[in-house]
């Protein structure tokens, strides 16, 4: 879903489990589907967490918890590790989730998350441990992002930490562009780079 | 620096996003109908076509069935995402070799026997097992669905420049080893992230005698190492083996094609991030005990005693076990890592003359319809009938167990194909990864044979 980021000011939904691979994120059987319905992605988002076999919602997931709540997700380290499906990010996306906050993620699915318009946000393991402590004490406190100060600051406590984005994805971010926007806006350059090719190629 | 891989990288390179990634210009697109309707969905919502249809190439693999192809797909999921990518193309005029279409097959095999994959070139799919492609010598690698997306529409990729490796292997293979058992070796050695972030070229005179069938099946598994990509420089074997392929360069343009592709090595004084060296007389027909690529061994070795006890429990092996005589309950010869006429051949070599064992199934499936044809105009498909096995039609098929070729829980199957992970042929099933000798071997045996004791 493409949307300007400026400032976000937003409760927390904590997932404090590490290693969260992107099979618990999107189940294999949901990759059948042809389109990218974001409700549908979204509704099946840790499909497997949130349900309990016989169907009937898990309450101890913290999705179904009606304490916590908002569009930034706490999770631990490694966040999104094993299969590089492009779905794991279109269910975040489509749950609502505009940020996510670790201290680690895996490398394609960060690189999908940016693609889809969510922004991880790496922080240190103390900032994070902070966070989860803070959340449990008080659902309702907020964390702030702003990404054209590129901060993130916990809100109960006023600690702040800087974050990497790269000049460009912030740009894309900023603008609500993503990279088919910025290419679309090269093509003088691709043809200009076709010209000088041998024919074969 | 100075690597081939920096020479193909570099020659793509259409501008440099400050402070970002870089933007590479891709002469070849590949799409299936599992990752790539999202990505037309994506064009649709933006009111964009694509820039250069010419240059993308559609075909579906991953649904097909492997008998009675001329009858609509009895499952509708499978026959959804087949009629999307058919759609899809016809949409947006790209070409598309549809189901019962002598040009269809799976995309890494097709692509190469038609000429279309060449030397030189930057190739992209949203598949892993992309990499095939770089025993042309070219620059291939899978892509994720949104990057398919940006393909379609400006022929372009935003990427960061992976680092390089070399990975070379000396000297002569020994009898009754492959190509296959080369990268089952290697992965054993290296493990399955060995390779991670790196783009791999394959050197040495061990690379140099393999055939473009045996050059294919190493790239194709450059992914199970980690890599990013794994290519081989062009020579004169890929010269001779493109000549007069359906799209390759015809008349004065293949000569020019030719003299250009010949400047394309790494230099003398190239200087990778990372080189390693094998010696060829070392590797063995190698076998998978465990649940990813790189748990091999020596066809006649044992299971080493530290390994993944989750791995043995889901295979129900033993530390220490020995795998020869082991029975086998299926066997598949196909996929983009083994589906080609050499492996055919290969195959139809060792059962000439003897039985498939009883209580074996066995699935044959050709890469391609191109394969098939090849594999009855050289009479293989009569050597094979002899011998009580049947060669079904081109796809996927056993290597993700989407369509209906699934081996069932707790079977063991000896496969030619690059996975052997939990349920990847089936849920429950068992996989024994090796080469199409082997796994002939396993067939007229029942068991797991040695195949150097059959030869
Ligand atoms: S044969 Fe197997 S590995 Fe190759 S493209 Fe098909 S599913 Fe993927």
């Amino acid at each position: 879903m493409k949307q300007k980021f400026n400032i976000i000011e937003s409760t927390c939904v904590p997932l404090p489990l590490e290693n969260v691979d992107t099979d618990q994120i999107i189940p294999a059987r949901f990759l059948k589907a042809t389109t990218r319905d974001e409700k549908f992605f979204g509704d099946n988002l840790f499909k497997d967490w949130r349900t309990r076999p016989d169907g009937t919602p898990n309450p101890d997931f913290v999705l179904n918890d009606p304490r916590y709540g908002g569009c930034i997700l706490v999770a631990g380290k490694n966040f999104g590790s094993g299969s590089s499906r492009e779905h794991a990010a279109w269910a975040i996306a489509g749950y609502g989730f505009r940020v996510v906050i670790s201290s680690f993620f895996a490398d394609i699915h960060k690189n999908n998350e940016l693609n889809n318009f969510v922004l991880p946000v790496v922080v240190s393991e103390d900032f994070l441990e902070e966070l989860f402590a803070g959340i449990a004490a008080d659902p309702a406190m907020k964390v702030r992002v702003d990404v054209p100060a590129q901060t993130v600051t916990n809100l109960a406590t006023g600690r702040s930490e800087h974050f990497e984005l790269n000049a460009y994805k912030k740009y894309c971010l900023e603008n609500a562009l993503d990279d088919i926007d910025y290419l679309l806006e090269k093509k003088d350059k691709i043809e200009r780079f076709e010209k000088d090719r041998e024919c074969w190629k | 620096m100075n690597t081939l891989f920096d020479k193909i990288w570099d020659a793509h390179v259409v501008s440099q996003v400050p402070d970002g990634p870089t933007q590479l210009y891709i002469d070849r697109l590949y799409c299936h109908e599992v990752t790539s309707p999202q990505a037309f969905d994506g064009l649709r919502a933006r009111g964009i076509c694509c820039l250069r249809p010419e240059r993308i190439f559609c075909m579906p693999d991953h649904n097909t069935p492997t008998r009675d192809q001329d009858k609509p797909i009895a499952d509708p999921v499978s026959k959804a995402q087949v009629d999307a990518l058919a759609r899809n193309a016809a949409e947006f005029g790209l070409t598309h070799y549809g189901m019962m279409s002598p040009d269809n097959g799976i995309i890494h095999v097709v692509g190469p026997e038609k000429g279309l994959s060449l030397p030189g070139m930057t190739i992209v799919c949203g598949d892993s097992h992309t990499s095939t492609h770089g025993a042309m010598g070219a620059v291939a690698f899978g892509i994720g669905t949104s990057e398919v997306e940006m393909v379609l529409a400006t022929q372009c990729i935003l990427q960061q420049k992976p680092k390089s490796m070399s990975i070379r292997i000396e000297g002569t293979l020994g009898k009754g080893v492959t190509a296959k058992d080369m990268a089952l070796y290697l992965m054993s050695k290296l493990t399955t992230s060995g390779a991670t972030g790196y783009f791999v070229e394959y050197r040495g005179s061990a690379v140099r005698a393999l055939s473009m069938e045996g050059r294919l099946t190493l790239c194709n598994l450059s992914i199970e190492m980690g890599a990013r990509g794994g290519f081989i420089a062009p020579d004169e074997t890929t010269f001779a083996w493109l000549k007069g392929r359906e799209f390759a360069p015809k008349g004065a343009d293949w000569d020019a094609a030719v003299a250009a592709w010949r400047t394309l090595r790494s230099g003398d004084d190239a200087v990778f991030d990372r080189e390693v060296v094998f010696d060829a007389a070392e590797i063995p027909p190698m076998i998978t005990y465990g649940t990813n690529p790189g748990m091999g061994m020596p066809i006649d070795g044992h299971i080493p005693a530290d390994a993944a006890p989750k791995a043995l429990a889901y295979m129900d092996f033993a530390p220490g076990q020995a795998l020869l005589g082991h029975p086998v309950d299926y066997v598949f010869l196909g996929a983009c890592t083994n589906g080609r006429i050499e492996d055919f051949r290969i195959f139809a070599s060792l059962v000439k003359g003897r039985r498939k064992a009883e209580g074996v199934t066995a699935w044959l499936v050709p890469g391609s319809w191109a394969v098939k044809k090849q594999v009855e105009e050289e009479g293989l498909d009569r050597v094979l009938a002899e011998a009580g096995f049947e060669v079904r039609q081109p796809g996927c098929s056993a290597c993700l167990a989407m369509n209906e070729d699934k081996v069932p829980a707790g079977k063991y199957c000896v496969s030619t194909s690059n996975r052997n992970f939990e349920g990847r042929q089936g849920p429950g099933s068992r996989t024994l990864l090796a080469s199409p000798l082997t796994a002939a071997a396993a067939a007229v045996c029942g068991v797991v044979t040695d195949p150097r004791t059959l030869l």
